[in-house]
C-alpha cells in the first residue's frame, strides 16, 4: 500500500440543514449543524475509520463525499479538483470514482431487479466503462470476485441471505473500478458469524484493487481491525484523529476515552475491576450545541474555559496527536495491548 | 434472615427445591406454506434467583421464540409441540390464560429491543407506567401516579416529576428503554427477560442501560434472562451462557469457561471471529457458510456443513448435550478435541 498522495482532501466542510416552522409562511427558526468544520486527508490504499454515536453527522459526511448533498461551506478535493463545484458531465464522471456500500442490504437492493441487473446498472449509467457486449461477462467476474456464484446472475435479492446481499452491494460498488469506497456501517446489519466474512472480503479487495475506504461504523473493535487511521466525531466535529494505535492505546480526548471504556470487552476476566467511564445523559441536539467545546456538558474535566473557547483540533504538550480538548491528555482506558 | 424485602411476595414460596424458572425440552413449530419450520428443538435451561443467564445466538436461532413462550406471547401460527416451562415448579404451558395473566408483569416481565414501537404513542409515559399499578394492584389514579414517578426515579430518568406527562416521542432512545425497564420492574417481578435490550442503542447509552439493569437486579434479587448476539455484553454481565444454534442449545456453561476454552466449534468460531489487537492486518477467522434454513435442516448435527471438526458421524447422528465436566455441556461429538485446541 502506498500512503503518500492524498486521493481525497476534505477542507473545513460544513453542512447546515435549515429548521423551519409554519406551513404557508416557512420561517427559518434555526439550523441543524450536522457537519460543522471537518477536515481530513485520505491517502491512496488507506482506510480511514470514522466513529461516533448516532446523530453525530457521520452519514451526512458520507453523503457529502458522494456529492449527494451540497455542502454549506468548505471543499472536497478529489485528486485536486473540488467536487462541490462540479456540475453536469464533469460531476457524472467524478461519481465513477467514488462509490458507496450501504448499511442495510435489505432495503438498498431493488427487489424487482435481478442480481445481474443490479450489479450491471452502473455500466448503463457509465457506458464508457464497459461496451454493451462485454457487460454480462463483467458482471459474472464481479460476482466471482466478491465470492458469489456467477451462475446466480438471474436470481433476485430475496433469494440471498443478508451476508450474500451485502456482497451484491459490494460488487455494485466495485463495478466502475472506483478509487474510493465509502462504507456506511457495512456490517452492522449482519449476524456476528457473517460480519467477519464481509470484513475479510473488504480487506482482500482493498489489496487487490488498491482501494481507499472511508469506513463509517459504531463498532469500535471492527474499526480498529480494518482502519489505518481513525477519526472520532462528536456533534458534527472531529474531536480526535490519529493512527489506530494512537486512538485505541493512547486516547487523549475525554469523549474518545469514554467511548472506548463503554465498549464491552468480550472477555469476562477481570470484569469487576475494569475501568468504566459512564457518560451521563444524551448528546445535545445539533440544532442548539453548547457554546465553546460541544462535549463540555457531559465532560468530567470541563472548566470555565471550555464554555467560552472552542478548542482547536491540534496536538498539545500532553497529547501528541490532534485532539480537540483544552485538557487533552493521554490516558489508556482499555489496556488493550 | 429477612433481608430480602419482597413487598409483593406475600405468599413467600420459601425454600423450594429446584430453580426459579425452568425450560424443559421445549419444541416450537411454525407451520408455513413450504413445510414446518422447527424454530426451537428441545431447548432446556434453568434460571436461579439473582443470576443472569445469557442466551446467545444469531437471528433465527430460536432465542427470542423461547422467550416468547415463557411470557406466553408466542405469535400465531407458532405453537409449542412438546416440552414444559416451569415457574417455581408450576408448568406455565398447561395453565389457562386466566391463570397466566396475573403472573405476567407480577412474576415474569419482559423488555424488548425496540422501545419506541413497544410504547403506546398516544398515551403519556407516566400514564403507561401507572397503568401497571392500576390494573394489577387496583390502586387509585393518584396512588398509581405517585408509584409511577417513584419508578421513573428508580430507573434514573432525570426530572421524573416534570416528564410524567410527556409522550414517548419526546424521549431519546436510551430514555425510552429506561421507561420500558420501569414498566417491566414496576410490579417487582422475579424473572426479567431482556430481549436485545441495547441493540438499537449507542455504546455509551448501552453502558448506562446495562449498568442500570445490573443495579436493579442486585437490589431486588431478580433472575435475568439476557437475550443477545453481542459477545461483549455477555462477557460483561452474565453468570451462565446458553449458546443457541438452529433451535438447539449447543453449549451451556459458566461465563468464564466459555471464553477461556469453548467446547463447541460454533462457540469457538464466534469467539475467534471477534477482531483482536494482535490479529490486526490478518484475516479474521470467519465461520464459513451460512446459518441453516429452518425448513431444510441439515441431517445429524445442524452445524456440520460449517464445521471444521466434521466427521461422518456428525452427518447422521444428532449429538446430545454431552457433560463436559463441572456444570458445562456441549452438543458436539468431538468436544474433547475442540476444548483441547482452545487451551
Amino acid at each position: 500500500m502506498t500512503h503518500d498522495e492524498p486521493v481525497l482532501q476534505v477542507r473545513d466542510l460544513v453542512k447546515h440543514f435549515p429548521l423551519t416552522q409554519g406551513v404557508v409562511f416557512k420561517r427559518r427558526i434555526g439550523e441543524i449543524k450536522a457537519v460543522d468544520g471537518v477536515s481530513f486527508d485520505l491517502n491512496r490504499g488507506e482506510t480511514l475509520g470514522i466513529v461516533g454515536e448516532s446523530g453525530c453527522g457521520k452519514s451526512t459526511l458520507a453523503k457529502l463525499m458522494m456529492a449527494l448533498e451540497r455542502p454549506t461551506a468548505g471543499q472536497i478535493l478529489f485528486e485536486g479538483t473540488d467536487i462541490t463545484q462540479l456540475k453536469g458531465k464533469t460531476l457524472k464522471a467524478m461519481r465513477r470514482k467514488v462509490q458507496m456500500v450501504m448499511q442495510d442490504p435489505y432495503t438498498s437492493l431493488n427487489p424487482r431487479m435481478t442480481v445481474g441487473d443490479i450489479v450491471g446498472e452502473p455500466f448503463q449509467i457509465h457506458p464508457e466503462v464497459a461496451p454493451k457486449g462485454s457487460r454480462k461477462q463483467k458482471v459474472r467476474e464481479l460476482l466471482d470476485v466478491v465470492g458469489l456464484d456467477p451462475d446466480h446472475i438471474n436470481r433476485y435479492p430475496h433469494q440471498f441471505s443478508g451476508g450474500q446481499r451485502q456482497r451484491i452491494g459490494i460488487a455494485r460498488g466495485l463495478a466502475l473500478r472506483p478509487d474510493v469506497i465509502v462504507c456506511d456501517e457495512p456490517v452492522s446489519a449482519l449476524d456476528v458469524s457473517i460480519q467477519a466474512q464481509v470484513i475479510n472480503l473488504l480487506e482482500g479487495l482493498q489489496d487487490e484493487f488498491n482501494l481507499s475506504y472511508i469506513f463509517i461504523a459504531h463498532d469500535l473493535s471492527i474499526v480498529r481491525h480494518i482502519a489505518d487511521r481513525v477519526a472520532v466525531m462528536y456533534l458534527g466535529k472531529l474531536v480526535e484523529v490519529g493512527s489506530d494505535a494512537e486512538i485505541y492505546e493512547s486516547p487523549t480526548h475525554p469523549y474518545t476515552q469514554a467511548l472506548l471504556s463503554a465498549v464491552p470487552v468480550p472477555d469476562p476476566e477481570g470484569r469487576e475491576s475494569r475501568e468504566r467511564i459512564t457518560l451521563q445523559g444524551d448528546p445535545p441536539s445539533p440544532a442548539n450545541p453548547p457554546s465553546g467545546c460541544s462535549f463540555r456538558t457531559r465532560c468530567w474535566k470541563a472548566q470555565d474555559v471550555c464554555a467560552s473557547e472552542v478548542p482547536e483540533l491540534e496536538p498539545r504538550a500532553a497529547a501528541p496527536h490532534p485532539s480537540r480538548c483544552h485538557f487533552a491528555e493521554v490516558h489508556d482506558v482499555v489496556h488493550a495491548s | 434472615m429477612a433481608e430480602v424485602a419482597h413487598q409483593a411476595d406475600v405468599t413467600e414460596v420459601g425454600y423450594q427445591a429446584g430453580p426459579l424458572l425452568e425450560v424443559d425440552n421445549l419444541h416450537v413449530e411454525f407451520p408455513t406454506r413450504d413445510g414446518i419450520a422447527r424454530a426451537v428443538n428441545g431447548v432446556s435451561y434453568s434460571l436461579e434467583q439473582g443470576k443472569t443467564l445469557a442466551v446467545l445466538g444469531e437471528s433465527g436461532s430460536g432465542k427470542s421464540v423461547t422467550a416468547q413462550v415463557i411470557m406466553g406471547i408466542l405469535d400465531e401460527p407458532g405453537h409449542v409441540s412438546a416440552g414444559e416451562v416451569r415457574f417455581q415448579g408450576r408448568n406455565l404451558l398447561t395453565m389457562s390464560e386466566k391463570e397466566r395473566r396475573p403472573l405476567r408483569g407480577n412474576k415474569i416481565a419482559m423488555i424488548f429491543q425496540d422501545a419506541l414501537s413497544s410504547l403506546n404513542p398516544v398515551f403519556t409515559v407516566g400514564w403507561q407506567i401507572a397503568e401497571m399499578f392500576r390494573v394489577h394492584q387496583g390502586l387509585t389514579r393518584r396512588e398509581a401516579k405517585q408509584k409511577a414517578i417513584e419508578m421513573m426515579d428508580r430507573v434514573r430518568l432525570p426530572a421524573a416529576k416534570n416528564r410524567y406527562n410527556d409522550y414517548p416521542h419526546q424521549f431519546s432512545g436510551g430514555m425510552r428503554q429506561r421507561i420500558m425497564i420501569a414498566m417491566a420492574i414496576a410490579l417487582g417481578p422475579d424473572v426479567l427477560i431482556a430481549d436485545e435490550p441495547t441493540t438499537a442503542l449507542d455504546v455509551t447509552v448501552q453502558a448506562q442501560i446495562m449498568g442500570l439493569l445490573h443495579d436493579l437486579q442486585r437490589e431486588s434479587n431478580m433472575g435475568l434472562i439476557l437475550i443477545t448476539h453481542d459477545l461483549g455484553v455477555v462477557a460483561d454481565v452474565a453468570d451462565d451462557i446458553a449458546v443457541m444454534y438452529a433451535g438447539r442449545i449447543v453449549e451451556h456453561a459458566p461465563v468464564h469457561d466459555i471464553y477461556r476454552a469453548p467446547a463447541h466449534p460454533y462457540t469457538k468460531g464466534l469467539i475467534e471471529s471477534i477482531p483482536r489487537v494482535d490479529l490486526k492486518g490478518q484475516e479474521l477467522h470467519a465461520i464459513k457458510g451460512l446459518p441453516p434454513n429452518l425448513l431444510r435442516m441439515p441431517s445429524g448435527c445442524a452445524f456440520h456443513p460449517r464445521c471444521p471438526y466434521r466427521t461422518d458421524q456428525c452427518m447422521t447422528d444428532t449429538p446430545p448435550l454431552y457433560d463436559v465436566g463441572g456444570t458445562r455441556h456441549s452438543a458436539c461429538h468431538h468436544w474433547t478435541e475442540v476444548i483441547d485446541d482452545a487451551r
